[in-house]
């Protein structure tokens, strides 16, 4: 009797669509977003996450009516980020049926928001999503807009205000290993695992299950997080889940 | 039957309402008017937020508390609270300073210090119910930092494990109260709305 590890699905949703590209370039077409999430639900999935990558404000409604459409059919948690920057965008994607709400750049450019957001929403709602590059040996940094911009931050002292501040979950991503398929930056995900007092859930690089078992076992991670490996058929939910089962990792099975 | 489904700014109420049909409801009103829940033949209370944020803004509409005391202390409705919906029963709550609750089901809510483990709770974790509780055992989806430390033993409906036993679930009379989200935990979530539904 315990919590299980999640396993989390990413869509990457850019225009209505589902699309995958490799260090946040070079985007692939990976089907309706609803549709997949269906298939996740039915599958079993912990939890879907649901990132707006294009995150333009003329495609706000787009990504409000995917998240709609998907809470009617799929009782199961999702987490969206995407281009938050206020309280009426957490409002408004909590109202569509969003369990959690990510926050990456605005959180980056101003830290008080995640204390705003925690005291309306409650932390539990508030994911603030890091995404870090590595500079140097056991030296990351933040980098904001979907990859594109540093900031010169360090990545663990980000994420520990962030918790400080009231964030509920760190979502970290490494964006040296997004879309390379060569397994979680097991360093990064260590470091920020003791140094913030909330899950975090692992991102980026996942090529096959044994790197899910690592980036828990070894990283230390509450929630393993794939894109790819899901999308393109290459391994279920149960078979993701039945890898973690057999390294004695505590999990749901549906 | 009609379910009344309270907005007051602080659920996630498209998702309770559709869980609520999927699992049986033939009807949910979505309402925020006191006189419309007074008049309510089964309530359903969600909750996304602080402690102090939803009583206050349950508070805020003018002759809620009054209406819900009518319905579901007076007229004893079929009641379900969801999270935070679940934790406004306790006489208090300590989330951003110490709130009182609506006294439903003696004591407070409080932070949960897990020794070694992170908070919030969030993920699914197995629930184990008690002697004629409407919750059966099986996994349930929970996000929260706050637990119920609930006065009163009989009024435990089901535990889970996180560190300590926690109190997924209070029930008391026609109240029922879930730490978890019914409306996020897949068919466990589904089935146990059905049977509060099928339920006097």
């Amino acid at each position: 009797m315990t919590l299980a590890v999640r396993v989390i699905p990413c869509l990457d949703v850019a225009n209505g669509r589902v699309v995958k590209g490799v260090n946040f370039v070079g985007l692939r077409d990976a089907g309706d977003p609803v549709e997949a999430a269906a298939r996740y639900d039915a599958e079993g999935a912990d939890e879907l996450v649901f990132l707006d990558i294009a995150a333009s404000h003329e495609n706000r409604g787009i990504l409000l009516d995917i998240v709609g459409a998907t809470a009617d059919c799929c009782f199961m948690p999702l987490t969206v980020g995407g281009g938050v920057r206020t309280a009426d965008d957490v409002r408004a994607l909590l109202r569509a049926g969003a369990d959690k709400v990510s926050i990456n750049s605005a959180a980056v450019e101003r830290p008080e928001l995640i204390s705003e957001l925690a005291q309306i929403f409650g932390e539990q709602c508030i994911t603030v999503a890091v995404d870090a590059k590595q500079v140097a040996p056991n030296r990351w940094e933040i980098f904001t807009h979907g990859g594109r911009r540093a900031t010169g931050m360090d990545a663990v002292g980000f994420a520990g205000e962030a918790a400080r501040r009231g964030a509920g979950e760190i979502l970290l991503t490494s964006m040296d290993r997004d879309g390379t398929r060569s397994g979680y930056d097991i360093a990064l995900l260590k470091a920020i695992v003791a140094a913030v007092p909330v899950p975090v859930v692992a991102s980026g690089g996942v090529g096959s299950l044994a790197d899910l078992v690592a980036g828990v076992s070894e990283g230390g991670a509450s929630a393993v997080l794939a894109a790819s490996l899901f999308h393109f058929g290459e391994a279920s939910i149960a078979e993701a889940k039945a890898v973690l089962a057999a390294a004695q990792i505590p999990v749901r099975f549906t | 039957m009609r379910v009344t489904l309270i907005d007051y700014g602080a659920g996630n109420l498209r998702s309770a309402a559709k869980a609520l049909l999927a699992a049986g409801a033939e009807a949910v009103d979505i309402t925020g008017c006191a006189v419309a829940v007074a008049r309510a033949d089964r309530i359903v209370l969600p909750g996304v937020g602080a402690f102090g944020a939803c009583i206050a803004a349950l508070r805020g509409i003018s002759g809620m508390e009054e209406a819900l005391n009518t319905a579901v202390r007076r007229r004893a409705v079929p009641f379900l609270g969801i999270c935070v919906g679940m934790q406004l029963m306790a006489d208090e709550g300590h989330e951003f300073g110490v709130h009182k609750g609506l006294g439903w089901i003696g004591g407070s809510v409080r932070r949960m210090r897990p020794a070694g483990l992170k908070v919030p709770q969030i993920g699914w974790n197995a629930v184990e119910s008690t002697t004629g509780s409407l919750v059966q055992p099986g996994y349930a989806y929970f996000v929260h930092s706050y637990a119920f430390d609930v006065t009163e033993p009989a009024d435990v409906a089901g535990l889970a494990s996180y560190g300590a036993p926690i109190v997924a679930a209070v029930q008391r009379d026609n109240m029922l109260g879930l730490q978890f989200h019914p409306e996020k935990s897949q068919s466990y979530g589904l089935s146990l709305l059905g049977r509060w539904l099928a339920r006097g």
